[in-house]
């Protein structure tokens, strides 16, 4: 197998040149380009020398899906095909990635939901896959809308969780997210979260990267496990099965290597750092008053903020890019002069407002909402009306509008 | 993977266990002609496993192992289940990850090594328990067979769920009382065999363990069809001693019981015809093989 600095500068069958990443990332020309949240999803593959990717139909992941299986036909993906289900399609992700290759899969709300118990399993088996989660609402009576209570459910499977505000991140995030996944030190799946519709079937300025220009390969021989192919001896991995045993060497077995799963993930933290430059973005964080969110609500929490410096109102601002590793310093940090934290919301039960609290010295700070759910908007008046209403400032009430 | 990957750096050689000294020394990788008859004179590719003792899945896995006709180049997938005892004592790669998605986990990892390494004969094994592949795994057990995915699938089917105590399968026969069939099982053992051939199996076989010539004979058919041609599906009874009541030497009795033309597990066999075809192209090309062979032979000694 050839290593990946060896390929760098040569061309793959399609013509395109396998550039090193950061490269890629930082310093290749970029051109602007008007797109869809799915079609960016479609240019970032291009430019991510996957070789197999697994589908499924769900909205609003299935337009992705469908935009790769063209890339798959046009000759940029080693192999592609729509599985039976998310449960089987994460498996045969699964299956792939034991077999050495670079795989990428998308889905979104009872997907994830489905697909969950190979979750755990992917990060324990040490596997890189990315997974697009588009996400959209899990709830009974079926929903489509635009809902991120799924992610709460990832963010204790072992793998990296990381939330994309704009189709802009999607773009780079995908291709960043191989990197860090990829390294020998972490070399954990990585969930990719965006807030369904509102990313995916918006248009955006996207600047892209050139479409002649690709990741270096994968090289699976930097597994910190053997990778599944039979061209490295087939040891013994172990006397007798863990599972057999209840025994103390069992227990420290299992104990140990969920230790090692986390310590992996704690160990992304510097190459997402590295890519991401920094796990979090900060706005005016000497401000009183700090909006944390994650995903669109950060856009929508910017221009609440837009709205209240109207007011004479002074706001600042976090975004969250990665849910896991966890921001915990930085968000300490980001908030020590805060007298009033909001975290605004798509989900009904405030899970990352959550989070932020078991995070922060005086959790009192922290207001968990405004929340959104079902597929509800968050226009930003309701954060500014919190707000106000939490300041003690008079502020229209939603429910007297037109009466 | 050539047999010199698996060479001992001499300075490392006395501190390598035993049974992969062994392995490096006497097994069979590469061997062409490899079979149920270097069991004895050869390292087999399996060590000492926990299953119960005279348990007929370590017969089958042994004839297996033993038949594989380019375990140089085999990974194998396995399931939750008494089988996923065995795996980590096997000499070959091979995946474990959940219960019952062990034809989907193939069918991705048979796709990554065409990608991979194109052009070079790569074989997929999936072994499972008859709970992984008629029940939980039943989706994507005929799933893999419907995309005609290029891999054996091997159902050790011992009629119930052995490794969680004993209780009905879908394999089950009909009137079995176990636990979970408190009055006796209500329906018929799946008819899974039928059910490969309409699914889109090239060669499928039901039958015991009994016989290790037999085993040999139809893992080897099996491995090469699937991996010219498509899907082939093997159904191995393999009784499981303990939850039928039997002591640990009537297990081979068990299986030969079983196999007699009117019980359930008398042999049957369907090959598709382009599976018929390569059957015919590979049996007069190992006598080709083997008639040079002798002629050399011949003329050496003359
Ligand atoms: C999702 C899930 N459900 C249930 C189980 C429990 N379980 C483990 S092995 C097993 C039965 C295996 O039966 P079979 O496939 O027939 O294999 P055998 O043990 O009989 O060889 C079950 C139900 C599990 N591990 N995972
Ligand atoms: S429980 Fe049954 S199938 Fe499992 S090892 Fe024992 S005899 Fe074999
Ligand atoms: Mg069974």
């Amino acid at each position: 197998m050839a290593d990946i600095h060896s390929v760098i500068g040569t061309k793959n069958k399609k013509g395109q040149t396998y550039t090193d990443t950061w490269k890629l990332m930082n310093e290749a020309p970029r051109t602007p380009s008007f797109f869809t949240g799915s079609e960016v999803i479609k240019e970032a593959l291009r430019r991510a020398s996957c070789d197999v990717m697994i589908a499924y139909p769900i909205t609003p992941q299935s337009e992705a899906a469908a935009l790769i299986g063209e890339l798959f036909a046009e000759g940029y993906i080693g192999d592609y095909f729509r599985g039976e289900s998310e449960f089987a399609v994460m498996s045969q992700c699964a299956g792939a990635a034991f077999g050495g290759a670079r795989v990428f899969t998308t889905t979104a709300g009872p997907g994830t939901m489905r697909a969950m118990e190979n979750f755990p399993m992917w990060s324990g088996a040490r596997l890189p896959i990315q997974m697009i989660v588009t996400c959209r609402g899990i709830n009974s009576p079926l929903s489509i809308q635009p809902d991120t209570l799924e992610i709460a459910y990832l963010l204790n499977t072992g793998m990296l969780v990381w939330h994309a505000e704009t189709a802009q991140d999607f773009f780079d995030w995908i291709l960043k997210g191989y990197m860090v996944s990829e390294e020998p030190d972490v070399h954990l799946p990585l969930a990719l979260c965006c807030d369904g519709f509102f990313v995916t079937h918006t248009k955006d300025v996207v600047n892209l990267t050139p479409a002649d220009m690709c990741l270096p390969p994968y090289d699976p021989y930097r597994s910190p496990v053997p990778c599944m192919d039979m061209e490295c001896p087939p040891v013994r991995m172990m006397r007798d099965p863990f599972v057999m045993k209840s025994n103390y060497i069992s227990y420290a077995t299992h104990a140990s290597w969920q230790q090692e799963i986390w310590a992996a993930v704690e160990r992304s933290r510097k190459h997402s750092i590295h890519w991401l430059n920094g796990l979090i973005d900060t706005e005016n964080t000497d401000a009183e008053i700090i909006i944390v969110a994650s995903g669109t609500a950060v856009s929508q929490g910017r221009e609440a903020i837009r709205l209240l410096e109207d007011e004479g109102v002074r706001c600042g601002l976090v975004k969250v890019k990665t849910l896991r590793p966890w921001p915990e310093e930085e968000i300490r940090e980001a908030t020590k002069n805060a007298k009033h934290i909001f975290v605004p919301e798509f989900n009904v039960t405030g899970w990352l407002a959550k989070e932020i609290k078991a995070t922060i010295s005086n959790p009192e700070r922290v207001h968990a909402g405004p929340r959104v759910c079902g597929g509800m908007t968050m226009p930003p008046e309701i954060i500014v009306s919190e707000i106000k209403t939490a300041l003690g400032m008079k502020t229209f009430s939603l429910a007297g509008r037109g009466s | 993977m050539s047999k010199e990957r698996i060479q001992i750096s001499e300075d490392l050689y006395d501190i390598m266990p035993p049974d992969y000294q062994d392995l490096v020394k006497s097994a069979t990788y590469g061997k062409e002609d490899r079979g149920w008859k270097d069991i004895g004179t050869s390292k087999e590719l399996i060590e000492q496993h926990s299953l119960c003792a005279g348990c007929p899945e370590s017969m089958a896995f042994r004839y297996i192992l033993a038949s594989l006709p380019n375990p140089e180049d085999t990974v194998m997938v396995g399931s939750t289940g008494c089988t996923s005892l065995v795996f980590p004592m096997v000499a070959v790669h091979n995946i474990h990850s959940l219960f019952g998605n062990q034809n989907a986990i193939a069918s991705g990892l048979k796709r990554a090594l065409s990608v991979r390494f194109p052009g070079r004969v790569k074989d997929v094994v999936v072994l499972a328990g008859d709970g992984a592949t008629v029940d939980i795994g039943l989706d994507m057990t005929l799933q893999a067979w419907f995309r005609q995915e290029k891999f054996t699938t091997i159902c050790f089917d011992n009629e119930l769920y052995a490794n969680t105590g004993g209780q009905e399968s879908g394999l089950m026969q009909k009137g079995f009382v176990a636990k979970m069939a408190p009055v006796g099982k209500l329906f018929d053992k799946v008819r899974l065999p039928e059910i490969a051939r309409e699914s889109g199996c090239h060669y499928v076989v039901n039958c015991t363990v009994s016989k290790p010539s037999l085993v040999e004979k139809v893992i080897r058919n099996a491995v090469h069809i699937a991996r010219e041609i498509g899907p082939t599906y093997l159904q191995l009874y393999t009784p499981c001693i303990l939850e039928i009541g039997k002591n640990s030497m009537e297990g081979l009795q068990e299986m030969r019981d079983s196999e007699k033309p009117t019980e359930r597990f008398a042999y049957k066999e369907y090959i598709s015809e382009p599976a018929k075809q390569l059957l015919a192209e590979l049996a007069a090309k190992d006598k080709e093989r083997k008639a040079a062979a002798k002629q050399l032979a011949g003329q050496a000694s003359a």
